[in-house]
């Protein structure tokens, strides 16, 4: 029963960050500053649990605590796609001035981009899955070269606006992009959460989950696609954060003794909220950093991340 | 792939790349050494050949022992975060010391580019699970995540787009007197020429080395720091050229196999020839502009590595 | 009684399953023996579906595999590999519960629990129900596997070099064990065995495959006979009886 009392425990934290962020300073301002405040909340928790269910998800899969869904290169397309947008369109187009047209347009590459290389490597029978996992590393890898290379040669005024899409950002986020993502993410992690017993099964290894009667290939395929889907929507909507649900995964792993996924998707999702809304608060209203939240996750992930890779001697 | 080959190709590349360029010069221009076409040739041209064939060899170089002595295929500058180290070495360099000399920087980026990779080598043997395309896989996350601190420190310090533009790899920005550094690559040829065997018997384990009454650990340490005196120097000098350490060993291991003391010469030529062709590639393709050689490398790069690693496949 | 029919398998260019058509009987002990490479363990994981065959179809009780659900599928047979690398750290009464997947989908019912209980008393696991898989020896490990096996509760058992890397007194353990499995319970087991002397005194019958095809396919005495195990292994081997096993001397031969 440990377990129950440690989840509420971070729920009430969850739900304390939250009051904090929307309340503190926020001097009778129930007209303006609330309802904006308000959003962001939203737009965090919904990338929080966006990416916290698809890292966990992602891992049981490829059976390894240390890769995120990032790794498939989605990030550096994102990039990739704002970059050219902006350097052959300019700042100034529709497609990046509208915030519906260009989030539509990222989700619908990234997701046309994950789909096609799926369908491209399972086609020629089943790889190993460490085999497609560097095939997007070395996808994101060039992507970001062709990007890198066009930066240079953007006017620097212009970068400006690239470089605001470069890091995850909840500071100016379109309050109707986020009830439509909302609704999206919460109708596929419903759909989705009745298979965490077949992951649990997962974590057996292949062999041991075909034998209980798993359907492994459709199972592995559907659950790659579905944490395609949710990141490129957490990115589309707030921009990339590349190492965030590294930290929120293990750290439930560390937490919460149990295989069960029903426990560590709920720990990492409960875990991410007090991390982004938390760290938001202290972002904003303590330090007021020089720097995005993100650009922070990322360098605590990165190191926390080598701190795993040197621990972890038990790696697999 | 015989010397008596690579040779020529090599002369008549290195004859084309002298010739062209913005400016035309014909070799009759050179009988003047008072002409303007003269001055150019001496202070852009040769120095921009001699960089290219330094750089080529260099990283071929470098990626050829680290694969000899990680025993894996796969490892790389790229691959093993060498590449992102040294970035962030220049970065810190850039912040601590505003007008560092050219020494300074060399000495800071030279020292993160060993500590990088050092500590994935520690990595590497703490990693149990050394499958053949885990390990690039464990060393491109190490990469991004350096590159992220990296971010990190640059976002700070609002240095984004020039950092972009100063370690882009590039050699139209290749003078009299910005290459010399690279001259360090020669004696580091030697040296890993007189230390082949060495690294070949070290490629075979510890055990095995300490069998046959080899300084194990010694011969590793000089392997690093040969690699990362020349990723140091390259990358300083013309900044990152992704893949070239991966793919031209691995090239040349198929035709003559691994015997480093037979396949160095070999690995430094086709280095050069390989980035002498991107260059020249990169030089007519959108003449009068240039693609930047990470470009260049980076697209012509990843896809012999993705033929490399289906064709690894094939033969599993 | 399981039915495979013309099974074949390619590795690459190269065929390590060859038109194999055998006949395993319900209520007994069948070992697969011969050389390594024979295509043995590439034979069970197709009859167990790990593996796709290439051509050929298998029979379970007169149903082809291919047509049943794989839920429905790991109701009749269940297989163990060499192998059992997990990415979780599990204790040996969850692990055994994994057995019960296939009939509860993750959520236990009183009946579930009997079973788990059943298979865990069965392997004699009791005093260690609640502990970490990995704290426990191989011998241990391997017998807390076969319970999540026996939980599954299936008519046929395949396994897969059960007795590698165990030393000989937890050998013979297991191998009691799957024959009391076939003797009290009535399950079917197929087991791929190294050592020929476990499959010459275990098992009812015994087929020899080599090169990936079935040489030879009897009963145990027809099979542990000089001629016959020449023909398997280009070996002389003669055969001492003792008591009422017969032992097949190779050292020496």
């Amino acid at each position: 029963m440990r377990n129950v009392h440690k989840m509420m425990l971070l729920a009430g934290l969850a739900v304390a960050a939250c009051a904090l962020y929307l309340f503190h300073d926020l001097n009778g301002s129930f007209d303006y500053a609330l309802p904006r405040r308000g959003v962001k909340v939203f737009a965090m928790v919904l990338t929080g649990v966006a990416i916290a269910y698809a890292t966990v998800v992602f891992q049981t899969i490829t059976h390894n605590r240390i890769l995120t869904p990032s790794v498939m290169g989605l990030d550096s397309l994102y990039m990739l796609l704002q970059t050219l947008l902006i350097f052959f369109l300019g700042s100034d187009h529709v497609t990046i001035l509208n915030k519906q047209v260009n989030f539509l347009l990222s989700i619908a590459v990234m997701v046309v981009f994950a789909l096609l290389f799926y369908r491209l490597l399972f086609k020629k029978g089943n790889q190993p899955i460490y085999f497609l996992l560097l095939i997007g590393i070395i996808f994101g890898t060039f992507f970001s070269s062709i990007s890198t290379f066009l930066q240079v040669l953007i006017d620097p005024n212009e970068f400006q606006m690239v470089q605001d899409r470069m890091f995850a950002s909840f500071n100016n986020v379109n309050a109707d992009l986020v009830w439509t993502s909302l609704a999206f993410v919460a109708v596929l992690i419903a759909v989705a959460w009745r298979h965490n017993a077949s992951l649990d099964v997962l974590s057996l290894g292949r062999d041991a989950a075909v034998n209980l009667g798993v359907n492994y290939d459709s199972l592995v395929k559907g659950m790659l696609v579905l944490s395609a889907v949710l990141i490129a929507i957490a990115t589309a909507l707030v921009g990339p954060i590349t190492f965030f649900g590294l930290i929120v995964a293990n750290l439930s792993y560390q937490f919460f003794k149990s295989y069960k996924h029903s426990v560590h998707l709920t720990g990492a999702i409960v875990i991410s909220i007090i991390a982004l809304v938390g760290g938001q608060w202290v972002v904003e209203r303590v330090f007021t950093f020089n720097a995005t939240l993100s650009v922070i996750i990322n360098f605590i992930g990165g190191v926390y991340f080598i701190y795993l890779l040197l621990k972890e001697s038990r790696s697999k | 792939m015989k010397k008596r080959i690579l040779i020529p190709i090599l002369v008549i590349l290195s004859f084309v790349s002298l010739f062209v360029g913005v400016s035309s010069i014909s070799p009759i221009d050179l009988l003047d050494f008072q002409s303007e076409e003269t001055q150019i040739f001496l202070i852009s041209r040769l120095p921009r050949l001699v960089a290219i064939l330094l750089a080529g060899a260099g990283m071929s170089m470098a990626g050829l022992i680290m694969q000899q002595l990680s025993r894996n295929k796969f490892v790389s500058p790229t691959t093993a975060g060498t590449l992102d180290a040294t970035r962030l070495g220049i970065l810190v360099s850039m912040l601590l010391f505003a007008n560092a000399s050219m020494i300074e920087k060399m000495a800071v980026a030279f020292a993160f580019a060993l500590a990088g990779t050092f500590l994935f080598m520690q990595i590497l043997d703490r990693i149990k699970f050394k499958d053949a395309i885990f390990i690039p896989l464990v060393g491109l996350m190490f990469g991004n995540i350096l590159s992220s601190i990296t971010t990190f420190f640059a976002y700070r310090a609002d240095v984004i787009q020039n950092m972009s533009a100063w370690l882009q790899g590039d050699f139209s920005m290749i003078m009299k007197g910005s290459y010399e550094l690279l001259y360090i690559s020669v004696p580091v040829f030697i040296i890993a020429y007189i230390y082949a065997n060495r690294f070949t018997v070290a490629g075979m384990g510890e055990d095995f080395s300490k069998n046959l009454g080899l300084k194990y650990r010694s011969v590793v340490n000089i392997g690093l720091v040969l690699v990362a005196l020349i990723t140091a120097t390259v990358v300083l000098t013309v900044g990152m050229i992704p893949f070239l350490g991966l793919i031209i060993p691995n090239i040349v291991s198929i035709f003559k196999g691994d015997h480093l003391q037979k396949t160095l010469p070999h690995t430094a030529m086709l280095g050069a020839i390989f980035l002498l062709l991107c260059d020249i590639l990169g030089r007519v393709l959108i003449y009068p502009y240039e693609i930047s050689i990470s470009l260049m490398v980076g697209v012509i790069g990843s896809a012999i590595f993705l033929f490399l690693l289906f064709r690894r496949r094939a033969y599993a | 009684m399981i039915q495979v029919r013309e099974l074949t398998k390619f590795y690459g260019k190269k065929q390590v399953v060859e038109n194999v058509s055998v006949d395993i009987q319900r209520g007994k002990i069948t070992s697969f023996i011969g050389p390594n490479g024979a295509g043995k363990s590439t034979l069970l994981s197709m009859v167990s579906r790990l593996l796709d065959a290439d051509t050929g179809e298998v029979l379970i009780d007169s149903t082809n595999t291919k047509k049943m659900k794989a839920n429905d599928l790991s109701k009749r047979v269940s297989i163990l590999k060499q192998s059992n690398y997990m990415d979780v750290r599990l204790t040996v009464r969850e692990l055994v519960s994994f057995g019960r997947f296939p009939y509860s989908k993750g959520r236990l019912n009183g009946e579930d629990e009997k079973m788990v209980d059943q298979a865990i008393g069965y392997m004699d696991l009791e005093s260690m129900e609640q502990s970490y898989l990995d704290e426990l020896s191989g011998g241990q490990r391997q017998r807390a596997f076969i319970a999540m096996v026996i939980a599954q509760d299936t008519d046929y058992v395949l396994l897969d070099e059960p007795l590698n890397n165990l030393d000989m007194k937890h050998s013979v353990q297991i191998m009691k064990i799957l024959r009391r499995l076939v003797d009290d319970l009535g399950k079917t087991v197929v087991i791929v065995l190294h050592d020929i002397n476990f499959a010459s005194v275990y098992s009812d019958r015994i087929v020899a495959m080599k090169n990936g095809r079935v040489v030879k396919d009897g009963t145990t005495e027809e099979i542990i006979q000089s001629a016959a195990l020449k023909e398997i292994y280009d070996m002389d081997i003669p055969i001492q009886q003792m008591d009422n096993c017969r032992i097949c001397v190779y050292f020496n031969s």
